[in-house]
């Protein structure tokens, strides 16, 4: 019985520590001044809280059904990888279109090379061969 | 994973795809193992010609150790960029900072540059198409250099030496 009432708790916990985080994540897009500034918020706040609300899941859903749940861990891999791919290319925008940032930022934004904003100079992959008719191609010259 | 054979060019992304299937089935019967075998092997064999060959994994253990430091990073990350966000009267110093880079490989760099979105008030921004540096935009910047030293000795000398030597 104590069993429950303690695992009843730290689902509790874990479910509001994560509305915690999910909110000052996104209060953060209100309280900071630039738009760099406020990329931070959602790319860390938000995880722990997500992360927090797919643990309770799992152990709620793993101690009433009494079988194993770990699907969620789906959800934590794919935000994972996708979360600080979106934050860079949110940024390297912000970068690309001179967005303004506070006054008071230290160290300065690079100027681009002709390179990094790749206008027709985007490295183009070799071309793809054929699956099965690269040999008769290849024979041709 | 060295490479097994004609039909198993990349083994690691293989037992991946197998245990994401029967994740997502939610059950170990014979029919679903035999479906997601298939599919572990089918896939990687479509979609070979789409990528880079990636560098092996020479050191699994300290892999999972830099995985461990990372998951405690984020939890300390959070801890303090939600600070930093319910004190509003405490100004924070952005910064933007470029970070030269020791590591050379395309898999390497994308791990680090993801790590650094991911651990305390950093977001990665830019990187140079020659790979010669990342710039990082910081929440809070105190020493430039303690920064650039600290992202070295945690992330990136971990990874080089997990990926590449």
């Amino acid at each position: 019985m104590t069993f429950y009432v303690i695992a009843e708790g730290v689902i509790a916990f874990l479910l509001v520590a994560g509305g915690i985080f999910a909110f000052t994540g996104s209060l953060g897009m209100l309280q900071f001044k630039d738009f760099f500034m406020r990329l931070h918020g959602p790319t860390k706040g938000t995880t722990l809280g997500i992360g927090c609300v797919l643990i309770a899941s799992m152990l709620y859903f793993t101690i009433t059904q009494r079988e194993l749940h770990v699907q969620e861990l789906l959800i934590t891999l794919f935000l994972f990888i996708t979360a600080p791919v979106t934050g860079h290319m949110l940024a390297k925008t912000g970068l690309h279109m001179h967005l303004r940032f506070l006054t008071s930022t230290r160290g300065s934004v690079p100027e681009f090379r002709d390179e990094d904003v790749g206008q027709s100079r985007v490295a183009r992959p070799a071309k793809a061969r054929h699956p099965w008719r690269s040999r008769q191609r290849r024979r041709r010259p | 994973m060295k490479p097994l054979g004609r039909f198993l060019p990349t083994p690691t992304l293989s037992l991946v795809l197998l245990v994401v299937w029967l994740l997502m089935a939610r059950s170990v019967a014979p029919g679903q193992l035999l479906l997601g075998a298939f599919l572990a092997v089918g896939i990687p064999l479509l979609t070979r010609r789409f990528w880079d060959p990636l560098p092996p994994v020479r050191h699994p253990i300290k892999l999972a150790w830099f995985v461990l430091v990372v998951l405690y990073d984020i939890v300390k990350a959070n801890l303090q960029v939600s600070l930093l966000i319910l004190t509003p009267r405490r100004e924070p110093h952005p910064g933007f900072v470029e970070y030269p880079l020791e590591v050379k490989e395309p898999l390497t760099i994308t791990l680090l540059a993801n790590t650094i979105t991911m651990t305390p008030g950093t977001v990665s921004t830019n990187i140079r198409l020659d790979r010669s540096s990342l710039l990082i935009h910081v929440l809070d910047m105190r020493e430039e250099q303690a920064l650039v030293q600290e992202i070295r000795e945690r992330y990136e000398r971990p990874l080089k030496e997990i990926f590449e030597c």
